[in-house]
């Protein structure tokens, strides 16, 4: 019996990741679909407001759909979007694609920045702290952490914009250039954002690689890499933290959908145009469509991390390949 | 001349003593063994000689290793000594490598570290190492991972990283403990070639004195962090000048004094019992049986019976267990309890009636529960239970040998055999009439597991208990059951009667099991082995 995890392995593990990404798809866009039916409110009404019309409106329904069947209306909605189409904008009466496209060409990056950020401050931080665990290093470094967790990140985002664009003047207060007319003023207007999105969750991605790294510094191998005349340090890099990176890694996943959607407030802070401004317009003007389709991108962007996170898990750990 | 020379050792963990003056010499090529029950001071030893200890620790005397002093260098220093001079192995192999890197790069790590290799050259040397440890090339190619390998293939990687740099010593802390007898026969010869054909010297801490015997030349018993004697193996076990030295002996041919009540009424009836893991398939368009891990059993166990049932790990003792229990259900054939079907739908009246011991003292209780209420927990399967619970509660501590007083302890402040007291406690306060102990006593040193076994036959003579007793160790089994089955690959290979099975074996399994199972020498005991034995 061959239970070695050759290619075919991991390929059946990537295929069976891939299948269930598709399900998961399927039935996010069934419920996302019925949420948005039951909400109560005509969007045709709403958008001609309270003087119009019944056969105006009547008009306006039988022209944006609304009138077929719900089966129907699923349909013509998935298929528009396996197209790139997905549909117009009851209030702006643009293509949401268009609407969508240009606040995630903010959202994205400013996601991947913040987690960037918070990656690369948790990491050697939770490093440090699991290396000096009980020292004064370890103990500032867990207070820091604390603080880091407890600031809301709309004031933290309020003191840096008072310290670095009212002070100093370093960084604009707010807004955003965009990047086809200045890419790098662009990236230095979404570098307070991203450090304000960026500092709890580095608090709590650096508690969370601490703990792992101070479980796995418990185990058994551990002891047998210094028994074979490994220093602390090198058992430590060389042994604990790929292992320790399971948790780390579903923290991540997590943070990464949570700073797509989750900016709000902070674009809100700082003027930026960003989708969780979109959503957050398209619900108060029942811009329906407008919803719907960000609503689905968002959990597309989930889903998407969560495989990726789940074939970064196979890559890590190889007990995990043969299975599905 | 010797190679590593300890002498006035001390250890004291904040302030707490650990070792006292600890002396010995061990020559190239010996094998030295260090026997003593667990918390006499053994593994504490190896860990201070490789500079491994726990923080806190203060170290004083000295120990030399071919005049280069080991205690008290800075980390830099014992760190090229460890692995390259004095190799170690640990008792547990499914937990001692690191198991998101393949064995290959495990032991080619050892040469790396030290500067000795470069990558490849040390890859190829790590291959002739797991060559040289029995696990070839064709079998287990350098890029497997450690979840692909059995316990005993495990132990044999972690001897290849051991000795990747032919280390002049190595230190091998209860390397079998943790396998079955026929593994823990291969590993030993292996060790054994090791010091014979490599020349090297080896120090083989074990509580299992049949393990020393077949193997050391010299042996230290410690007790309380003191060698209290020492000497050439014949001379130490022939002797036994020194009481603890008696008592380890004594302990480790310990058996219960029972008396045996034949009665032909059966409590438990196992008829053609089968069972599949995972019948379903995995993949969609090829067909796959499962895993019998129980076929076609059938066996039953009288009234007042001590029923053994032995085999290696992976046999299907555990699962038929957990039938038994109740806790899974079979895909054919029928357990009858008591004249009722057993399964995982029967009514508690019928739970209440089989009750349970597990292997793992430190695992098997929630530590946050006062005692009280852990051995109280299968109160749940009856009615009106609440009543006079503390009574029961402490009755049930008294039978095991407890006092009252410790049911509202918790369970951290009782040590391992005292935790095994509290689970037999747990599985007594319903008063069954049968007890499945499932490796009840494979985690506990010789002593105690003594104590435990005489505890076991006294509980069972006052309370007309029986016994379904499960264990890999033969020699438990057969001081303690009326009866045995052999099981193999989900089957019962062989049945008899304890004494008729075990010297007069008809089943080649049942022949290798027993000529796998490490025993004292018979010319080594002394004149009148047989009384001191049971004294």
């Amino acid at each position: 019996m061959d239970l070695r995890p050759s290619i075919p392995a991991m390929l059946r593990f990537t295929t069976l990741r891939l299948l269930s990404f598709a399900l998961s798809l399927v039935a996010a866009s069934i419920v996302i679909f019925a949420v948005i039916e039951v909400i109560p409110g005509d969007p045709a009404s709403y958008m001609l407001g309270l003087n119009a019309s019944p056969d105006t409106v009547a008009a306006l329904r039988e022209q944006m759909g609304l009138n077929s069947s719900l089966i129907l209306r699923y349909l013509h909605w998935v298929s528009g979007m396996l197209h790139g189409d997905f549909g117009t904008s009851y209030t702006y009466r643009v293509p949401v694609s268009e609407l969508v496209s240009a606040r995630l060409w903010i959202s994205i990056p400013l996601a991947i920045y913040a987690l960037l950020l918070s990656t690369l401050l948790a990491f050697p931080v939770g490093l440090i702290a699991a290396a000096r665990r009980g020292k004064p290093t370890d103990i500032g470094i867990m207070g820091a952490t604390q603080l880091g967790i407890a600031i809301p990140n709309f004031w933290f985002a309020m003191l840096l914009v008072v310290l670095f664009a009212i002070r100093l003047h370093w960084f604009s207060a707010g807004g955003f250039p965009g990047w086809s007319k200045n890419f790098w003023l662009s990236l230095k207007s979404l570098t307070l954002p991203a450090i304000a999105l960026a500092l709890p969750q580095a608090s709590i991605l650096a508690r969370i690689m601490r703990s792992s790294l101070l479980d796995t510094l418990g185990q058994d191998y551990i002891r047998t890499a210094r028994a074979k005349g490994l220093t602390r340090g090198q058992a430590l890099r060389r042994h604990a933290l790929r292992n320790a990176m399971i948790p780390v890694l579903t923290i991540m996943g997590m943070q990464f959908s949570f700073l797509l959607a989750g900016a709000i407030i902070i674009e809100n802070v700082f003027f930026l145009p960003g989708l969780g401004r979109l959503i957050f317009q398209g619900i108060t003007q029942r811009d329906l469509i407008v919803v719907e389709s960000a609503v689905m991108l968002l959990v597309f962007a989930v889903i998407a991390v969560n495989f990726l996170v789940d074939l970064l898990y196979a890559v890590v750990d190889p007990r995990l390949r043969g299975k599905s | 001349m010797s190679l590593l020379s300890v002498q006035n050792l001390s250890v004291g963990i904040h302030g707490t003593p650990i070792l006292r003056d600890v002396s010995f010499e061990v020559r190239p090529g010996m094998v030295f063994g260090v026997v003593g029950e667990s918390g006499s001071g053994k593994s504490m030893t190896a860990l201070a000689l490789m500079g491994l200890l726990p923080d806190g620790a203060e170290t004083s005397g000295q120990a030399t290793l071919q005049g280069q002093t080991l205690l008290g260098l800075p980390e830099r220093q014992i760190c090229a000594i460890r692995g390259a001079e004095i190799g170690m192995i640990f008792q547990e192999p499914m937990t001692a490598l690191n198991p998101v890197r393949t064995i290959g790069d495990q032991v080619a790590e050892t040469l790396i570290v030290h500067g000795k290799a470069n990558r490849s050259e040390a890859l190829k040397i790590a291959r002739q190492r797991l060559n040289r440890v029995g696990l070839p090339a064709e079998r287990f190619p350098l890029d497997r991972y450690p979840h692909e390998l059995s316990g005993g293939q495990r132990q044999r990687v972690m001897i290849a990283l051991a000795i990747a740099l032919r280390p002049q010593l190595l230190i091998a802390d209860e390397p079998t403990t943790a396998l079955d007898v026929t593994t823990q026969a291969q590993i030993l010869t292996l060790l054994k070639s090791l010091v014979q054909e490599d020349g090297m010297a080896l120090i083989l801490i074990t509580h299992d004195l049949a393990v020393v015997s077949d193997i050391a030349d010299h042996i230290a018993v410690m007790e309380k962090g003191r060698i209290v004697e020492k000497g050439p193996l014949e001379t130490v076990f022939r002797n036994r000048e020194n009481p603890t030295t008696r008592k380890l002996f004594a302990a480790s041919n310990h058996a219960p004094q029972r008396v045996v009540r034949a009665h032909t009424e059966p409590i438990l009836e196992v008829r053609d019992a089968i069972r599949i893991y995972n019948p379903s398939r995995r993949r969609l368009f090829s067909k796959t049986q499962g895993l019998r891990a129980v076929n076609n059993v059938t066996f039953s166990l009288k009234r007042g019976e001590n029923l053994g049932l032995v085999g290696e790990s992976g046999c299907g003792k555990s699962t038929l267990t957990r039938a038994i229990l109740g806790l899974e259900p079979l895909q054919g054939g029928e357990i009858r309890a008591f004249g009722t079907p057993v399964g995982p739908r029967m009514p508690k009246s019928q739970r209440a009636k089989i009750q349970v011991v597990f292997q793992d003292p430190y695992g098997s209780f929630n530590p946050r529960w006062k005692v009280v209420r852990l051995v109280a927990e299968p109160f749940h399967l009856l009615e009106n239970a609440h009543l006079n619970r503390r009574e029961r509660v402490a009755e049930a501590l008294e039978s095991v040998g407890l006092c009252a007083d410790d049911m509202d302890k918790f369970i951290h402040e009782f040590s391992g055999g005292q935790r095994q007291r509290i689970a037999i406690a747990r599985a007594l306060i319903l008063r069954p009439k049968l007890i499945v102990l499932d490796e009840a006593v494979s985690a506990l040193d010789v002593s105690i597991r003594a104590q435990i076994l005489d505890l076991l036959a006294d509980l069972s003579k006052r309370f007309q208990l029986s016994y379904l007793f499960i264990s890999h160790d033969l020699g438990v089994v057969r001081s303690i059951t009326d009866r045995v089955l052999v099981m193999k690959a989900g089957e019962i290979v062989e049945e008899g009667p304890t004494e008729q099975l075990f010297s007069n074996p008809t089943h080649p399994y049942t022949r290798q099991l027993i000529a796998a199972t490490p025993r004292l020498p018979d010319d080594l005991k002394p004149p009148h082995a047989d009384s001191k034995g049971t004294a």
